[in-house]
């Protein structure tokens, strides 16, 4: 019993000690007309809590320094910002439970969260019969498009059809066979679908795909599989999904799928954080294809790293999903300011057409609720970072993918009415 | 020949990983019928103990023998689970024995608390606090029989435990001092490195082989040879298996089964942490991998059939095999020009997940014509 006792205070001041570093918040304390409260909701436990939190430190870090230059200015008032931060927990339906307390209860105008497709899904029925803004700061599969989420990470032609190109044109298994590897759910079978359209129209051949039961770390038959489809070396595209992919490298390693036997995997989820987490030496020579990427050699991604490392810990790095979600926070700050009222509809209007200059590069708000943005593809190198290797200029988001064959020819337009949210080009 | 070799190597290698897992729940399931839903985490357990032992090896003063890590982290993570084991045992299943449903819950609230724990608690202060309970539970044991049988043991026993804390709590306050990584709390998965001599791969026969893969495989095998030369040749393999088949029988007869409880509960346990060791090596650590493996480990005692160490080596086997030839689409290699739909048929399976789905109905099939599985426990059974 005693030592029971002794666990049960030692896992008290544990949990203790564990709050008392979640609550920095804060900010300078300058003189504010009023405050405005907006909702974050990540997951803080369960699986995705690893990534989800990056972003609730960015969101936290991009409010604060909104309000140490003097908070938003709206109809000659200047409003400080608060947040509640609400944790999804790594559930979906909590996700929209979370977002009905949000909007409902505390009666905030805007929410940033969500990270898994999943989490969007079941979200995007509240915000829809609510008529509420949701920012969504991830990169993903496309094919939505809803006037009450605004995505502000890339579509597929922002990342993995220029990054299938340059696979194929300019790597240096240029020309080879493709095999695609990815987690058992939507984003990798969608980005799929589109990345065989695409390597079919490039004249090359897909040899093998194969998904991985979320969870599952086997994949001893895979690797066989990929021996058996590309066994002189050729191009991977993978799409696993976190822990998964540590597996995956341990193992391609050690069953000789490696860069210098000419196997290149291409990847569309490992950021600077993944890399840290796997181990540069399992990834080095390999790529990955980004908006952000923390090598950004300009003033902007300098300084945006910079301050997150100053607030957060100098160990820390920040990634593409991380910048996505310091943009969105400024601009929908940008968007209050200029519709002068913290109204969604009238936020919303004013809303496309923003303009912000991200540690990325300008990027802007199109009609279809999803951002222009610079597509950047990088070799990964011993240091835990991306050499970057090719740069292309502003891409325009496609919400509905024209490679896709069940979206193409249609696109997104929420300024026209008679548009909306699909319509036929 | 080429093709054989491969795939039997691999579902060897698939199979050796389903086997070290399940041997501990074989032995905790099948011999003791005790539904163990922790065993996951003690798993999990297991294989922090081999990245904590992986980064206390990198400390100067070990540094040396860097490369021999992997083997003593074999047997730390085998005391380490083991020993929460028989914690767990003493405080909570000892006391629901006979109560499945009971006890099923009881073990699935403990495998929530121990995954929290591991993201809460540093993990240079966890590593105290498995020295401590050591001490604690081990110390009152060494002490001579004259003491033991006094009136005043409770206090030897109070005094051992005081000093079990202390060792503890120090030990937790210079690993946290020496190696920073282990003196935050985090929910972030780790990793375990293999040394430089496991990395890479082997060629025999014109094939090569995963390094990692072999040394599962050779962990799998001793464990196997170890744990049957325990339950067949020795004193107290021979009571657990007297106290399996007849409980009160060898109750009658002056065995002590409640040591023999807890001795098997320990080693089944501690064999959940060789095998953390070994899922170690071929993924992340993080508070979720022993849940990856639960519903596999049980899969394999309920088909190599409840109370036999000889059919969950088969069943392992036999699925590890079965996973590699239909995931990886072995059938269209060997018969190259098989009629269309089953070739198509074939296909469709022969992804990962669809694999398993494959898998998880032969099993349920299997099952329906033979319900206690490969081997089923022959003679009477008193507790049934």
């Amino acid at each position: 019993m005693r030592i029971s006792r002794r666990i049960l205070a030692g896992l008290a001041t544990a949990s203790l000690a564990v709050t008392a570093t979640s609550c920095g918040g804060g900010g300078t304390s300058g003189s504010f007309d009023d405050t405005v409260t907006v909702g974050i909701l990540h997951s803080l436990s369960g699986t995705m809590a690893i990534s989800e939190s990056t972003l609730v430190d960015t969101e936290k870090m991009a409010i604060e320094e909104i309000n140490a230059a003097g908070g938003v200015k709206v109809g000659g008032k200047s409003y400080k910002i608060e947040y509640i931060v609400e944790d999804g927990a790594s559930d979906w339906p909590t996700f929209a439970e979370k977002s009905k307390k949000l909007i409902d209860q505390d009666g905030v105008p805007v929410v940033f969260g969500g990270w898994t497709s999943a989490s969007r899904k079941a979200m995007l029925p509240v915000y829809e019969s609510k008529d509420a803004f949701l920012y969504y700061p991830i990169q993903y599969e496309a094919q939505e498009c809803s006037n009450n989420i605004f995505y502000t990470g890339a579509t597929p032609n922002q990342q993995s059809e220029p990054a299938t190109d340059f696979m194929y044109k300019r790597s240096p298994a240029a020309g080879g066979d493709f095999f695609l590897v990815g987690s058992d759910y939507v984003f990798p079978r969608t980005s799929n679908t589109i990345t065989k359209a695409q390597v079919e129209q490039l004249g090359g051949t897909v040899v093998g795909e194969d998904y991985l039961p979320l969870g599952n770390t086997e994949v001893a038959p895979i690797i066989s599989k990929i021996k058996k489809a590309l066994p002189d070396g050729g191009i991977i595209i993978n799409t696993l999904n976190g822990d998964q992919n540590v597996a995956f490298f341990k193992q391609i390693q050690d069953a000789g799928i490696t860069p210098s036997s000419g196997y290149y995997v291409m990847n569309y989820s490992i950021a600077e954080e993944e890399i840290s987490t796997i181990g540069p030496e399992f990834l080095e020579g390999h790529y990955g294809a980004w908006n952000y990427m923390m090598s950004i050699d300009t003033p902007a991604s300098k300084k945006f790293a910079a301050s997150f490392k100053k607030r957060w810990g100098a160990d820390r790095v920040v990634a593409d999903p991380q910048e996505s979600a310091y943009n969105m926070v400024y601009l929908w700050k940008q968007a209050v300011e200029d519709a002068g009222t913290f109204d969604d509809n009238a936020v919303r209007e004013a809303l496309v057409g923003q303009k912000f200059d991200a540690p990325q590069g300008p990027v802007e708000v199109m009609p279809n609720h999803h951002l222009s943005q610079t597509v950047r593809i990088g070799e990964i190198n011993a240091e835990g970072g991306f050499t970057i290797l090719e740069e292309t200029g502003v891409v325009l988001p496609q919400a509905w993918n024209q490679k896709h064959p069940s979206s193409k020819g249609f696109a997104c337009d929420w300024t026209d009415p008679s548009k909306g949210e699909k319509y036929k080009l | 020949m080429e093709l054989l070799l491969d795939s039997l190597f691999n579902g060897v290698a698939i199979g050796s990983v389903l086997l070290v897992a399940a041997l501990g729940l074989a032995i905790v399931f099948g011999l003791m019928g005790v539904i163990n839903l922790a065993h996951g985490e003690l798993m999990m357990l297991g294989a922090y103990t081999t990245y904590v032992t992986q980064l206390i090896f990198k400390l100067p003063i070990l540094k040396p023998f860097y490369n021999s890590y992997i083997i003593v982290s074999i047997f730390l993570a085998f005391i380490v689970s083991g020993v929460v084991g028989i914690l767990l045992e003493k405080t909570i299943i000892r006391k629901l024995y006979g109560s499945p449903l009971e006890t099923l819950l009881a073990t699935w609230g403990v495998s929530l608390i121990l995954q929290q724990f591991v993201r809460s608690v540093p993990l240079a202060y966890g590593t105290g606090l498995i020295i401590s309970l050591l001490i604690g539970l081990f110390l009152p044991t060494t002490f001579p029989t004259k003491i033991k049988e006094s009136i005043n043991f409770k206090y030897f026993k109070f005094s051992s435990w005081i000093f079990a804390a202390l060792t503890g709590v120090l030990t937790g306050s210079l690993i946290s001092s020496s190696i920073g990584k282990l003196s935050r709390a985090s929910a972030r998965n780790v990793d375990v490195t293999a040394p430089s001599w496991m990395r890479g791969q082997v060629e025999i026969i014109g094939t090569t082989f995963p390094k990692t893969r072999l040394m599962i495989i050779v962990i799998t095998l001793i464990s196997v040879i170890a744990i049957t030369l325990f339950l067949k040749q020795s004193a107290w393999g021979m009571r657990i298996r007297a106290v399996t088949q007849n409980r009160q029988m060898s109750d009658c007869l002056g065995i002590s089964t409640e040591k023999v409880d807890i001795i098997t509960f320990g080693i089944g346990s501690g064999l959940a942490g060789v095998a953390g060791v070994a899922v170690s090596l071929l993924g992340s650590v993080g508070p979720n991998v022993g849940g990856n493996y639960i519903v596999g480990c049980f899969m394999v005692v309920v088909l190599g059939g409840v109370g036999n160490l000889l059919g969950t080596v088969l069943a392992s086997f036999g699925i590890g095999i079965m996973t590699d030839l239909i995931g990886a689409g072995r059938f269209l290699s060997i018969w190259p020009n098989m009629p269309l739909p089953l070739s198509n048929t074939i296909n469709f399976f022969a992804t990962t997940s669809m694999a398993r789905v494959m898998i998880f109905a032969l099993i349920v099939l299997f099952l329906q014509f033979k319900p206690t599985g490969l081997f089923p426990q022959k003679g009477r059974m008193v507790e049934n």
